[in-house]
């Protein structure tokens, strides 16, 4: 019984590192209306400068503060370059250009900080913590900590603040937003450099974890079938689907993955999004798309 | 009217280029281009170096064939799919298996069951495409890639439980005729690639091709139209994979003489995505132009960089000149011009056309 | 073509959108080789109507018959014989004026993808008789020039000739048009009228229309339904309905509401 709270509280540990990823996402989901393939590509451009600027001597908080000033640059960049022009573009268009967007990002941290694996250290151990009845290690508390704290944090921007707000109109109806005199453009490289934003401290606290190398843009992949099980619109479904996925992936591959060789975690999520695409086409908390004729 | 969401080429659109001879004479003018050009590709392996016919035309003609099976599903259905690579390693496999448990099985019946298993494979994901629509469907073919990867790693009967799961490919041989030099690989690669192009052009142009799109550019009204959608989806899926599976095959025998699936991942699958965006979502010859520069821009680069480097560049750097490369050109197509490469050069030849034209 | 039972049924029909009651039992026939005339002020559910009776949209309550069969899917319109324009244009804009012709009568095809791709068997004969029915189409509507045109690239005009074009193609029993003409110039709209006469008169087939101009209605129509606030308010000949005091009400007071 002690294993499967173990194994399921890493899970849903997990799962909140997935809702944070998939909220860099939402940001743009909501900006522009496109699924950015490329936020994998930030999150690892995010990491490599994050450890290159520390390795380079700068202490923690200006190489967070750097960072923080070259993602917020980047995203700005990307929305102006790539998605300002195919603003009218067919959405399968949108979402190849976001997929070639996500190899000149990756070609582009590698050959800008190299292609060997970097260590990040937060300070924070990656040891359990002895006192608990179960093993849960402090990074991984943290982690979760961390994102669930950011999580909140942006839940009360799009409620409160009128960026937030403008971005929910944007999100509804454009046209709409436009008539009633939101500017576009400020929306629009808002939601980009926040996505930016997101994608470091997603790379951080991923890179804590498992090193600062390739496989985070693959990582972050997972937050596809999160978006698809709790929908694009809703922070609370993002975050449900974010739990989901992390507790489903980690007990399948415990109960179900130990008879077949292991490994299952790399494709279980996505069955499972296509499960519930099956029951429900729009997702968990989605809205039902009409198509007028 | 944005000139991005009318971009789509029709297969007739590319006939339809200006010509002031009369049409006898233009139609045997035409037998005669064929037959020329048919010849001379015929008799490449004569004229070119073994490298050339190795490391470059036969890659592409198998990268082509790919393309053609993934715009058959993306180009002309309209259903997102990142799974090529995941079919082509179920073909490259499934000939491989063929050839092994099928004794005396011919070269091309192990390679129609690679086409075949291929098949299932895609219809089998595809499936979804009858409930889901848009750009959610990606996630099934995703799924088909991770695991199909993560099939052929562990269960080892797939690759006759090899213990380094690389397994060599059977020697080559058609009717009897040898064809394991790279000459014989070319032949064998064209003599798959050509017909099946030509089968596939058949479809393209008539019910089935316009069921395609009609799904593709308004499903709600191809259904009342009296389009069967959801077969001509699973269809789509169907001929595309099987393409795929033949092209993994052709991959993994004719090209790298190994089956492995480490090379057929998702990034294999965009790279396909990527041959068919750049050559022209929707237009028949799209693929080859775009397996062509796939294959032929990192030897490109390779020769550029070591010229300014004056010696060997670093493979590493040169995949990542060529990922942001390629990247950059995706987006900038997709900006300018949609139908890809295909129409940048329909749109040249025209106003070659017409400047030749020009009075004296 | 007058047979003694009527083409199309309606019957009762009702249908509601989240409370809001856009067909409210709205019944009436239409006869075989009539031209039938939907009309009302905005918003009087005439679109709804159609969208009913061609499948798109499920009726809450009622039913549509044609020719005693009742309807229910879209799909199904097709194989008996109906077909039908959009008013927002449902064109296929990546394809050419032929090609989104041709659609119109591919559902008739018979060989397999199998056939089509080797040209065997029933291939070549069912893809040469499309060509030939479409081209008659296209002489018909006087598009050929345009028929290797990408649709979404023509004029508007255009544009809702090639969707009549495809809809005529399999010489269908019933055509429903959903405001044809539109958005015309008045150019436009003298040749629409000309094309919608000659394709009744030339392939016999029964139509049902809505449309807003009324001079239009009054030339072409043998049969006017007249509908309100998704109920029907009057239903006969052109002449009968015109001077219908309930007709003169509805549009009049729609105006000064």
């Amino acid at each position: 019984m002690a294993f499967l709270l173990e194994v399921l509280i890493g899970g849903l540990l997990a799962g909140i590192m997935y809702t944070m990823v998939a909220l860099g996402f939402v940001l743009i989901y909501k900006a522009s209306g496109v699924f950015n393939f490329a936020q994998g590509a930030m999150v690892l451009f995010a990491a490599l400068t994050f450890v290159t600027l520390s390795e380079h001597g700068l202490a923690f908080p200006w190489a967070l503060a750097a960072s923080v000033a070259v993602m917020l640059a980047l995203g700005v960049t990307i929305e102006r370059v790539v998605l300002r022009p195919l603003v009218n573009a067919a959405p399968m268009a949108l979402f190849l250009a976001t997929l070639g967007l996500a190899f000149v990002l990756e070609g582009f941290a590698q050959l800008i900080y190299g292609t060997q694996v970097h260590g990040l250290e937060l300070g924070i151990s990656d040891a359990p913590i002895r006192s608990l009845p179960i093993e849960v290690s402090k990074l991984d508390l943290f982690a979760a900590g961390v994102a669930a704290a950011l999580v909140a944090a942006l839940g009360v921007l799009f409620q409160t603040t009128r960026a937030g707000v403008g971005l929910r109109a944007v999100a509804d109806d454009p046209v709409a937003a436009v008539a009633v005199g939101l500017d576009l453009q400020r929306l629009w490289a808002i939601a980009w450099g926040g996505a930016g934003v997101v994608a470091l401290v997603a790379g951080l606290l991923w890179g804590a974890r498992v090193g600062v190398q390739f496989s985070l843009s693959l990582v972050v992949l997972k937050a596809l079938p999160v978006l698809i099980i709790g929908g694009f619109s809703s922070i609370g479904g993002v975050i449900a689907g974010g739990l989901i996925v992390g507790a489903s992936e980690k007990l399948a591959e415990v109960y179900v993955g130990s008879h077949v060789g292991g490994g299952i975690e790399t494709w279980f999520p996505y069955v499972l999004a296509v499960g519930f695409l099956i029951a429900r086409p729009t997702g968990l908390f989605g809205e039902r798309l009409v198509e007028r004729v | 009217m944005s000139s991005n969401a009318t971009a789509w080429p029709s297969s007739s659109d590319v006939n339809e280029a200006a010509a002031s001879t009369s049409r006898p004479l233009r139609q045997t003018l035409r037998i005669a281009a064929f037959i020329l050009c048919a010849g001379a590709v015929v008799s490449l392996p004569f004229l070119v170096t073994d490298y050339v016919l190795s490391a470059i035309l036969v890659p592409v003609l198998a990268l082509a064939l790919a393309g053609t099976g993934q715009n058959l599903v993306t180009g002309y259905a309209g259903q997102l799919s990142v799974g090529s690579a995941a079919f082509m390693s179920v073909g490259a496999f499934a000939t491989y298996d063929a050839h092994l448990h099928v004794p005396g099985i011919p070269l091309l019946a192990a390679f129609v069951c690679g086409g075949l298993a291929a098949a299932l494979t895609g219809v089998f994901f595809g499936l979804p495409s009858l409930r889901i629509r848009g750009f959610y469907l990606v996630v099934s073919t995703l799924a088909a890639q991770f695991f199909v990867e993560w099939l052929f790693t562990k269960v080892g009967w797939f690759s006759d439980y090899s213990p380094s799961g690389v397994i060599t490919a059977p020697p080559l041989a058609v009717a009897g005729f040898d064809l394991s030099s790279p000459g014989g690989h070319y032949w064998l690669s064209l003599l798959v690639v050509a017909p099946l192009v030509a089968l596939g052009r058949n479809l393209v142009r008539g019910r089935v091709g316009r069921a395609w799109m009609a799904v593709r550019d308004m499903e709600t009204a191809a259904a009342v139209v009296g389009v069967r959608t959801g077969r001509a989806k699973l269809l789509a899926f169907g001929v595309g994979s099987f393409y795929c599976g033949i092209a993994g095959a052709l991959w993994a025998f004719a090209y790298l003489g190994t089956v492995e699936s480490h090379g057929l991942d998702l990034d294999r699958s965009f790279q396909v995505l990527f041959i068919v965006i750049l050559g022209g979502l929707g237009s028949v010859a799209g693929p080859f132009i775009g397996a062509a520069f796939v294959i032929l821009l990192p030897i490109l680069l390779d020769q550029v960089g070591s010229a300014i480097v004056g010696g060997s560049v670093d493979p590493g750097l040169l995949q990542n000149v060529e990922k942001i490369v390629f990247g950059a050109l995706v987006i900038l197509l997709l900006i300018k011009q949609p139908a890809g490469m295909a129409r940048l050069f329909y749109i040249a030849s025209i106003r070659i056309g017409r400047w030749r034209a020009r009075p004296a | 073509m007058n047979d003694s039972a009527p083409l199309l049924e309606v019957q009762d029909v009702s249908l509601s959108f989240d409370g809001v009651r856009a067909l409210d039992r709205v019944g009436f026939d239409v006869r075989g080789g009539e031209v039938c005339a939907i009309i009302g002020p905005n918003g009087a559910g005439k679109s709804s109507l159609l969208n009913v009776v061609s499948g798109l949209y499920r009726a809450g309550a009622g039913s549509v018959r044609f020719e005693g069969r009742e309807i229910s899917r879209a799909k199904e319109l097709s194989a008996l014989g109906i077909a039908r324009t959009f008013q927002n244009l449902a064109l296929f804009r990546g394809m050419s004026v032929l090609e989104n012709i041709e659609l119109g009568s591919d559902f008739r095809g018979r060989a397999t993808f199998l056939e089509q791709a080797f040209r065997l068997g029933r291939a070549p004969r069912e893809e040469r008789r499309s060509r030939d029915d479409a081209r008659e189409i296209l002489a018909l509507l006087e598009i050929a020039k345009h028929k290797s045109e990408i649709v979404g690239r023509l004029p508007y005009g255009l544009q809702k000739r090639v969707e009549l074009g495809r809809a005529l193609a399999p010489r269908p029993k019933l055509l429903l048009l959903d405001e044809p003409m539109a958005g015309m110039t008045f150019d436009e709209k003298r040749d629409m009228c000309r094309f919608i006469i000659h394709a009744h008169e030339r392939l016999g087939t029964t139509l049902v229309l809505i449309e807003h101009d009324l001079g239009v209605v009054m030339d072409l129509s043998d049969h006017v339904i007249v509908l309100d606030h998704g109920r029907k308010i009057a239903d006969g000949t052109a002449e009968a309905v015109r001077n219908d005091p309930a007709v003169i009400e509805a549009y009049v007071g729609n105006f000064l509401d």
